[in-house]
């Protein structure tokens, strides 16, 4: 791995494997996310990258290896002290996972309503939040179901955002919307960035994530093949990256659809 | 050949100690929240609301019609011997100590055990309750507890509703339809139906309020699959509710029988 001497390194992954039943997923990864960083993770469909992502925040239990947060290996630590080291993480869902009984206000608050704080203290925080995901308070009394993709990824990350995490994960922020609603969510993402100096960690499909990222790891048969800096990947000739980015047929990445089953 | 009956039967064995265990260890991580965290009451007040006062009208059509068809297959039996007096005694009987419960049990299953099992297995399918647990909120104090709380304090109440309506089902049958004495009605109720009887009614439905609720979160936070894991969670969750009912009755009458 190719970490930069002078970033601290906030998550450190050692040799994590997962197996699902006889299915191997994840098969020895190594990587070191820089703290303060926009870290990406790009790899095939299916090759196991929210699988991975799900492991570093405690959704699913790796079957061998370390994750070591802030110098601690979660992977030893008992279940309240584990859910201890959770509080430093946020987890941006695919498709954002808000609940559909809850309107805005109740999703963005919900940490906070659950938590027993009264109605004054609850609105001037989920307004914040929500400007800061630059969302309008007409939102506010609408159902999950009312509102577009790129409003619905907002809004988790707005829920998100109130727990003040250290690390932020995204769980492919973009896909599935326009090109014009990713441009705004990847300069959302880079402006939580720079405003609460978080350790972001993105996995994603698109390219254009490159733009805004610090560092880049390929994800590939289970295991991260490269890491690099974002902003040297274009010129990258390494035949994995080469032939990923530029989203070639030919080259040492088979067309053959990695299996992935997706259980615990 | 036999090798492989052997197999089968082992596979089969080995699934249902599976399920047992993982329904046993379900339900004390559900008890342990119940006595460990404070308990959610408008999360709980607006279960009693889904899972009781909108199955009423069900459960009063159950209880009355329940006690007309009682009323008129006692009647049948009963005039052959002359023993049309007995018909009120029979029928609250009947509905107190074994039709109410049962039957509210089993309609609420139907209605409301599957309702919760469809709705947390999709929350279970749309991530929703990955998001929860991301964001440190306690899925059983959330989801769990409350329904089975819920389910377990309100179906003695809609048992009572039954109960009162299988009788006034009765009433209406022997008086309206047979012409029989309402006085025999009444009196016979009053002579042979004690309150143990209703006492034996309410607790056996309390229990059938909590298999209900216990199976019908348990098939739901274990839904996978997809749409079709929904549908086949909320089956599966409707027909093992209804069989352990069926099954929990017989016992907790024998229990009861010797309180």
């Amino acid at each position: 791995m190719n970490n930069n001497a002078h970033t601290k390194t906030k998550i450190k992954i050692v040799d994590l494997q997962k197996a699902f039943d006889d299915h191997w997923v994840t098969r020895g990864v190594n990587l070191e996310i820089p703290a303060g960083q926009m870290t990406v993770i790009i790899g095939r469909s299916g090759e196991g990258k929210s699988v991975l992502l799900k492991q570093v925040i405690g959704l699913i239990t790796p079957t061998s290896g370390q994750i070591i947060i802030d110098g601690i290996d979660i992977t030893t630590l008992n279940e309240k002290e584990r859910e201890e080291s959770f509080k430093k993480f946020g987890y941006v869902f695919q498709f954002a996972a808000l609940l559909d009984s809850l309107n805005v206000f109740e999703n963005i608050g919900i940490t906070l309503i659950e938590n027993g704080a009264s109605h004054e203290e609850i609105v001037p925080i989920v307004k914040e939040k929500l400007s800061l995901v630059q969302l309008s308070e007409d939102t506010l009394d609408k159902y999950p179901s009312e509102l577009s993709g790129g409003m619905r990824k907002r809004v988790g990350l707005a829920r998100t955002l109130v727990t003040n995490p250290e690390i932020i994960l995204y769980d492919e922020p973009t896909t599935g919307l326009d090109p014009i609603t990713s441009r705004v969510i990847h300069e959302l993402m880079a402006s939580m960035q720079k405003q609460f100096n978080m350790t972001s960690v993105i996995i994603s499909h698109d390219v254009e994530t490159f733009k805004y990222a610090d560092k880049v790891a390929l994800l590939h048969e289970g295991k991260i093949l490269y890491f690099c800096d974002a902003k040297t990947i274009w010129e990258s000739d390494n035949p994995y990256i080469y032939q990923f980015i530029r989203g070639l047929t030919q080259g040492p990445i088979t067309n053959e659809i990695p299996y992935y089953k997706n259980k615990q | 050949m036999l090798f492989s009956y052997i197999h089968l039967l082992g596979s089969f064995v080995i699934q249902i100690c599976t399920t047992i265990g993982k329904f046993t260890l379900f339900f004390i991580a559900a008890l342990r929240t119940c006595i460990t965290t404070k308990l959610k009451i408008s999360k709980t007040f607006a279960q009693m609301n889904r899972i009781g006062v909108e199955s009423l009208n069900i459960i009063i059509l159950t209880g009355l019609f329940t006690g007309m068809v009682l009323a008129l297959q006692t009647y049948i039996g009963f005039q052959r011997v002359g023993g049309e007096q007995l018909i009120g005694a029979i029928v609250a009987l009947g509905v107190i100590r074994e039709l109410g419960p049962v039957l509210t049990g089993l309609m609420v299953t139907g209605r409301a055990g599957s309702a919760i099992t469809a709705e947390i297995g999709t929350m279970i399918i749309t991530e929703q309750i990955d998001a929860l647990r991301t964001l440190r909120i306690n899925v059983f104090q959330y989801l769990v507890v409350p329904r089975i709380i819920a389910s377990t304090f309100i179906l003695p109440f809609l048992t009572l509703f039954s109960m009162v309506f299988g009788i006034i089902g009765g009433y209406i049958v022997c008086v309206h339809v047979l012409e029989l004495s309402p006085e025999d009605y009444e009196n016979s109720i009053r002579n042979y139906v004690e309150i143990e009887d209703i006492r034996g009614g309410l607790i056996k439905a309390a229990f059938f309020g909590l298999i209900l609720s216990a199976v019908g979160t348990y098939k739901g936070i274990y839904t996978h699959g997809g749409a079709r894991g929904v549908g086949i969670a909320t089956t599966q969750s409707v027909v093992a509710g209804s069989i352990l009912i069926l099954i929990a009755n017989y016992f907790l009458t024998k229990v009861l029988e010797h309180l």
